[in-house]
């Protein structure tokens, strides 16, 4: 992996994302935000991973990432969203959901705004009150947070209390949220549901509940199709990549055996959907390519010492056109690259913006990769 | 047991005062609690009651130090790479490898000295900066001693590529001159600088032949009078045969050019060529190997190994392996000269000149504050085969003991316990029960890091481990009233009678409180239902509750039933179920059919005669009342349904 550049920072990482870019810009990100786990001390840094400036005399890339700043963190980073350019909303194992700013004028972060508890277990008095919180989704101004206590919050960034709890949302753990539409919100649990919920209705209960067949294999993650909203795909503990197709029926549309542990991410690339991001607790990182037409484009011939594997797609649903849905016979292949050969500790996070890829591992180091397409 | 060969070195705990009060203390796997007693000395009887304090030594401390956590993150790596690579590579593309692997530690040793040394200048408070110096110091120091054994006994470089892998080694590691080199270089006329000769001695001693000319030909042209005499010495200079590294001459054929050569450096000095020029003549001198004339220049090797390296360059350049002991020996007696004597570092590169792997390994655990360098030192060794036949008399082998303290210490820490996982997976013998030991006091403070742990456990079959971290976690939710939590955990690890004791809660909380929670839970048992018997009964206990909100009567009422002559409720439940019966039998239509009514005829007989405390039941006035209703409703269905089944089947 000649383009991408790593560093140890000395503790293990479990979330890294993306400052957005300002809304007209066509520039790739430069700056990415960490959150590490299971220190005495965790931190929250913002990381630079501009190229320039650090471009040597003959050209060379020397872009090692280097720190802006950073803050410690109360409990392990569970997860982060930034909010806008200034603001990312961090999830703790605490409990607690933090709103920090970035002043990038002065480079130094502050806590903007905290809510304390925002996941707790009912029986207050035993010693661990604050339940870990899961995860954590921001549609600006609106903020919604899952936790290991089965709880959804509703928060707006500018006000004190949250706007709607559902208590007992679910039974088991939830693992991860991400937003259907403005007002509806996907999450995934511990024993194998995708469920839907109208945050319009005052109903604390789903609008719609999905379910892996059979074994009830823990789902971790979840993300929609940026364009094409009823396409959503999980990640389980088994590290089996689902893809649901949530206008019809209850089970996965099509189920890919992927990594070997559980897989901790699954993105769409946000403008180049065809392309699929997911990282594992194995150590791997794989890139899901389904634009690739193998009439056009045989495999032989897409050689350069990447472990390139086809894998038949195992579809039920025929009638949509999507390539995450197709299941023509002649275009059902996907190409998977694996981006990190002989890594052995897990990779917890990674994002992917423009032609940008971030992640982070147990291994203590972070590795940013510019040229994700080149 | 054999004797220590050193007194083992007294630890000060801090605070804790021994003179007062007697200490006591308990073994941990990587560390030592001590506390202070209540008992004071022997004569003073029982002490004062004081502070009751609890301190933690430990052992490994480097462990705790955030710089060198990417030192043991990146040789984790390395580590792992090594213990893959393909032993059957033979011969030399082994060896290439292996030697590989050698230096990529080193770079990494290196790249954390350069950090170390950052942060040394960066930090303005000075106690911590003295810190980071020693740190420097200490890791310069395994460098140097890593890079000897790689030279000796990894890459076990013949005679001739020994004397050139010496001197990279000498050069690489004796950088006090480079700032003078620079400081002349960098002055505006080099040959008038003060330091001038030494740099020129510097590069001559170290056998820097080219950059040594090149200088000493900035002083030709500032001083053309010593034209003749520069000439000579620079041809001289030009002329000296070195070891090449490709196999273009045989060690005769060097042996013979470098005999001739150095006669020749000897009839000028006899001739009194360099008379004239002091330093041109000490510079001749160094070339024939005048062992005086090289220890003149002490101050500028610093060390007495570059004299060895620099001795041997001038009077033995084709110096075996095995004779190095004795030039090493003698080389540091003469420099040390009885002024002083040698220190732990010195005696660690004398036993590996002397081939002493043992001992260099034996030396550093000793000397080092931690167990990084010598497990991964170990385990190199072992790979290129040279440690075979070495068996202690304690556990298994020093590779594998090593390496066991080593992982060791990274459990103790709160972070860094998951690389030492890979380190016990590869200690064949003893691995697996420091592992299980180590694994199961890991604090499980998110259900992500239960997980993480789990699938190490699950991943190595651990079947015990992953009972009992599940446990655990049920445990925990069972204690937050996260009930569909802890019954996941509990079917997770298979736990019948923790999933018995759950589903017991559930029940409970129904009749409680008259209706479920954790619907989506209870509903999508599936086959884990089977775990366990009452797990089983609240799925179907659930199920009939569901056929019954979905008004499929009769269904309902056979599952009820089964419920019940099947065994699978909990006789302490059937009474619950008799009365759910209740509005079924009151229905308009008939659903219990005739045979049916009978069973739960019986089996209401069987509850009420069967029960133990009789005297409860009669004394109970609800439970009278509702063994009373259940009667006239099951009469009263009885009667229906046998006119109405008399009638179906007459007409």
């Amino acid at each position: 992996m000649e383009d991408v550049s790593a560093k140890f920072v000395s503790q293990k990482i479990s979330r890294t994302r993306w400052r957005p870019p300002p809304a007209a810009s066509l520039q790739p990100p430069d700056v990415f935000a960490t959150g590490s786990w299971d220190n005495e001390d965790n931190r929250i840094s913002f990381w630079s991973a501009d190229d320039l400036g650090n471009v040597g005399l003959n050209g060379e890339y020397h872009g090692e990432p280097h720190l802006l700043c950073d803050i410690q963190h109360n409990g392990d980073v569970m997860d982060m969203q930034f909010l806008d350019q200034e603001r990312i909303v961090v999830a703790s194992s605490t409990g607690t959901v933090t709103i920090f700013r970035h002043h990038q004028n002065n480079q130094t972060l502050s806590a903007n705004h905290r809510w304390e508890r925002a996941h707790y277990h009912v029986d207050q008095d035993t010693s661990c009150g604050g339940a870990a919180c899961t995860g954590v989704v921001c549609n600006k101004p609106e903020i919604v947070t899952v936790g290991e206590d089965g709880r959804i919050n509703l928060f707006r960034a500018d006000q004190k209390d949250a706007v709607r709890t559902i208590d007992n949302a679910d039974s088991s753990t939830l693992h991860a949220v991400t937003f259907l539409r403005t007002t509806e919100i996907l999450t995934v649990n511990s024993i194998g549901q995708l469920k839907i919920w109208d945050l319009r209705q005052q109903r604390n209960e789903p609008s719609q509940i999905f379910s892996l067949a059979g074994d009830r294999v823990p789902l971790h993650c979840v993300d929609r199709h940026p364009n094409q909203q009823h396409i959503v795909a999980t990640g389980g503990q088994d590290g089996m990549l689902s893809i649901w197709d949530i206008r019809q029926g209850t089970m996965p549309v099509s189920l890919l055996n992927a990594h070997e542990a559980e897989m901790w991410e699954v993105h769409f690339h946000p403008s180049n959907p065809d392309h699929l991001f997911t990282c594992s607790e194995d150590g791997s990182l794989w890139h899901w390519d389904s634009s690739t037409n193998v009439s056009e484009k045989p495999s032989f011939l897409h050689q350069g010492g990447r472990s390139t594997t086809y894998l038949s797609h195992n579809t039920i649903n025929q009638s949509v056109v999507s390539a995450w849905l197709s299941n023509d016979p002649t275009k059902d292949r996907m190409e998977i690259t694996n981006l990190i050969p002989n890594q052995t500790l897990s990779v917890n996070s990674l994002d992917v913006l423009g032609p940008c890829l971030v992640y982070g591992t147990d291994a203590e180091a972070i590795y940013v990769n510019r040229q994700l397409f080149a | 047991m054999e004797e220590p060969d050193t007194e083992p070195p007294l630890v000060v705990v801090p605070g804790a005062d021994p003179s007062a009060r007697q200490l006591c203390f308990a073994w941990g796997p990587a560390e030592v609690l001590v506390c202070e007693t209540r008992f004071g000395r022997a004569d003073a009887g029982e002490g004062a009651p004081g502070s009751s304090r609890v301190f933690v030594v430990r052992r490994d401390q480097d462990i705790y130090i955030q710089t060198l956590r990417k030192l043991f993150n990146e040789s984790h790596g390395i580590f792992m790479g090594l213990q893959r690579s393909e032993e059957e590579l033979a011969g030399k593309s082994r060896k290439a490898q292996l030697v590989q692997v050698s230096k990529n530690y080193r770079s990494v040793i290196r790249a954390c000295m350069e950090d170390m040394h950052q942060a040394a200048v960066s930090t303005r408070d000075p106690a911590l900066q003295g810190q980071y110096s020693t740190q420097v110091s200490i890791l310069s120091a395994m460098e140097l001693i890593w890079n000897l054994c790689e030279i000796l006994f990894v890459e076990a470089a013949a005679a001739g590529l020994l004397l050139l892998r010496l001197l990279d080694w000498v050069r690489l590691h004796v950088c006090d001159v480079d700032s003078m080199v620079r400081e002349v270089l960098s002055s505006e006329n080099p040959s008038k600088h003060k330091l001038f000769w030494n740099v020129v001695d510097v590069f001559v001693l170290q056998g820097r032949m080219d950059e040594a000319r090149h200088l000493l030909s900035k002083e030709v042209t500032a001083n053309p009078t010593s034209m003749n005499m520069y000439k000579i010495l620079d041809d001289l200079m030009k002329k000296m045969p070195m070891p090449s590294l490709g196999n273009t001459q045989t060690l005769t054929e060097l042996e013979l050019k470098w005999q001739h050569w150095h006669e020749e450096c000897q009839r000028f000095l006899q001739d009194g060529t360099f008379a004239s020029n002091p330093h041109m003549e000490s510079i001749c001198k160094i070339l024939v190997g005048d062992e005086d004339a090289i220890l003149e220049k002490k101050e500028l090797m610093t060390t007495w190994y570059h004299f060895l390296v620099t001795r041997l360059l001038y009077s033995h350049p084709t110096v075996k392996p095995m004779e190095l002991r004795f030039y090493a020996q003698s080389s540091m007696d003469l420099f040390l000269g009885g002024e002083s004597s040698p220190e732990p570092l010195d005696m660690i590169l004398m036993a590996a000149f002397e081939f002493e792997m043992h001992q260099v390994i034996k030396e550093c655990s000793i000397v080092l504050s931690n167990w990084w360098f010598v497990a991964h030192l170990t385990d190199l060794l072992d790979h290129c085969k040279l440690l075979q036949s070495h068996n202690l008399y304690f556990g298994s082998n020093m590779r594998e003991f090593l390496l066991l303290e080593y992982a060791s210490g990274l459990f103790s820490h709160h972070s860094l316990w998951q690389l030492g996982v890979d380190y016990f997976d590869h200690c064949p013998e003893f691995g697996r029960v420091y592992l299980e030991l180590h694994i199961e006091r890991i604090p499980l403070n998110t259900e992500q890091k239960a997980l993480k742990v789990l699938r190490i456990c699950e991943q190595r079959q651990m079947h015990e481990q992953v009972r009992s971290i599940c446990k655990i976690m049920a445990m925990k939710a069972l204690r937050n009233n996260r009930l569909g939590s802890a019954l996941s955990w509990s079917i997770r690890a298979k736990d019948a009678a923790f999933a018995t004791l759950i589903s017991d809660r559930f029940l409970k909380d129904y009749c409680e409180r008259g209706c479920f929670s954790d619907l989506d839970l209870i509903d999508n048992l599936g086959p884990s239902m089977l775990l366990s018997d009452r797990l089983t009964f609240l799925g179907k206990y659930r199920e009939f509750h569901r056929l019954y909100g979905e008004k499929r009567f009769p269904e309902a009422a056979r599952l009820l039933l089964t419920l019940m002559t099947a065994h699978i409720a909990p006789c302490s439940f059937w009474m619950t179920l008799l009365t759910d019966a209740l509005p079924l039998l009151e229905q308009k239509e008939i659903i219990f059919s005739a045979e049916q009514t009978y069973e739960l005829m019986r089996c209401l007989e069987d509850l009420t005669a069967g029960n133990v405390d009789k005297q409860k039941f009669q004394e109970d006035d609800v439970e009278t009342t509702k063994v009373e209703m259940l009667r006239l409703a099951l009469a009263r269905n009885l009667a229906r349904v046998i006119v109405k089944e008399g009638t179906v089947e007459g007409s």
